[in-house]
């Protein structure tokens, strides 16, 4: 192992399903360009081969290797090192919010039945054999609708909300932002179920709008205007106006 | 009744608050203006039903709100559930409407002068 040149210190949360365990460092080497999750790699190729975590496309788009990165959520394999060092040390750990299944990777599962929870589903309203329907990219539904749909399921979100942290019944920014885009998107056949869905337990109106969904989210996306228009469609249907 | 229930009532009672808020406070500077004693502010306030409606509404809307709002704030913070959480909900809005209407009863309804 080389310790010639520059160094990163690294700290990382090891655990699993049981809690989190010892926090172990390594001195990985510095290079230019170098992502996050490069440096999670350097470190179980050449320093300790179990360690685990996550990742799939190294492009920004599977949304599998998010982890806390000094105690913020981040996709790993688009954030440059040099950009959160701190004094020339990081700190890793698994998301927030969300079990372990070891060291670095979160199980996701939780957060993705709470997808289903929101009726963040498409709902059919035509099969295979219908004539495709027109869309209009330029329908104001639409643009609503198209402003959520870059969601990559990375849970950055989910790890940065507080309220997600201290209520385990909320079904989460991107859930939510979801179920907002199929209620807005003319192809989806049950807008009702969806208004349901979301002002059950632990629904939209969970949410206090503090806005850190759409500060952390890597792709610019926001879950806070999305649930604001959930409570928005939710209030009128309270006052027997609007669909749904 | 559903926590979206409670949501909307939340809101509601923040909207009826918001406007006796502003009359509340622009009231009291407007009255108080070249010094008042207690005696004349009992004088005004004591056998008016326009006072009685007014901070009594008031008071069933704080006790409302209040107590939705600190509801969601034991559920979050201290993890209170289920039948331990309405109860104490319950009585914190039992606590403010017993004594909000104290005061109500005692500043408009009691001897009219
Ligand atoms: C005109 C006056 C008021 C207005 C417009 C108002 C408005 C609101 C709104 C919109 C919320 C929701 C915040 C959220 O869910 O994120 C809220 C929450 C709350 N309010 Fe009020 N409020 C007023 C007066 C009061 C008073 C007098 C109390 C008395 C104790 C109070 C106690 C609370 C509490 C404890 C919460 C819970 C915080 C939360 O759920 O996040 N409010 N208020
Ligand atoms: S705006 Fe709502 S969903 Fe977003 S971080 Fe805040 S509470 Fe969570
Ligand atoms: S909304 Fe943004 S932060 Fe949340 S899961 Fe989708 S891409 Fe990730
Ligand atoms: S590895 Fe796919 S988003 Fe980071």
């Amino acid at each position: 192992m080389s310790t010639k040149g520059p160094q990163v210190t690294v700290t990382v949360q090891r655990g699993g399903p049981e809690g989190p365990g010892r926090k172990q460092q390594f001195q990985v080497p510095a290079y230019g360009s170098q992502t996050v999750l490069d440096v999670v790699s350097w470190i179980q190729q050449n320093a300790d081969p179990t360690l685990t975590y996550r990742f799939a496309c190294r492009v920004g788009m599977c949304g599998s290797c998010a982890m806390m990165v000094n105690g913020v959520p981040r996709w790993t394999c688009r954030t440059h090192v040099s950009k959160v060092l701190q004094d020339g040390a990081m700190e890793l750990a698994p998301l927030r919010s969300l079990p372990v299944i070891k060291d670095l990777a979160a199980d996701m599962d939780p957060f993705f039945d709470k997808w289903v929870s929101a009726e963040a589903l498409h709902h059919p309203t035509a099969s295979r054999d219908d004539p495709i329907a027109p869309i209009d990219p330029d329908a104001p539904e639409r643009v609503t609708a198209s402003a959520g749909i870059e969601c990559i399921n990375c849970a950055v979100c989910y790890a940065a909300c507080d309220t997600v942290a201290n209520n385990p019944d909320y079904l989460g920014p991107a859930a939510l932002q979801r179920a907002w885009t199929l209620y807005n998107d003319s192809r989806d056949g049950a807008h009702g179920a969806i208004l349901d869905a979301v002002t059950g337990t632990g629904g939209c109106q969970s949410c206090h709008s503090m806005g850190s969904c759409t500060a952390y989210c890597p792709n610019g996306l926001d879950p806070l205007s999305a649930i604001a228009g959930l409570k928005r469609a939710a209030t009128r249907r309270f006052f027997g106006k609007g669909k749904g | 009744m559903s926590e979206f229930h409670l949501y909307m009532a939340q809101r509601l009672s923040a909207l009826v608050m918001a406007p006796f808020v502003l009359v509340h406070i622009g009231v009291m500077i407007y009255a108080i203006q070249g010094g008042l004693s207690a005696a004349e502010i009992l004088g005004r306030t004591q056998g008016s039903v326009f006072w009685f409606l007014f901070y009594g509404m008031f008071v069933v809307a704080v006790s409302i709100h209040a107590a939705i709002g600190l509801r969601t704030i034991l559920s979050e913070w201290a993890g209170l559930r289920g039948s331990a959480l309405n109860i104490t909900a319950l009585a914190i809005g039992a606590i403010l409407f017993a004594m909000g209407a104290q005061a109500v009863y005692a500043v408009t309804a009691t001897g009219a002068a």
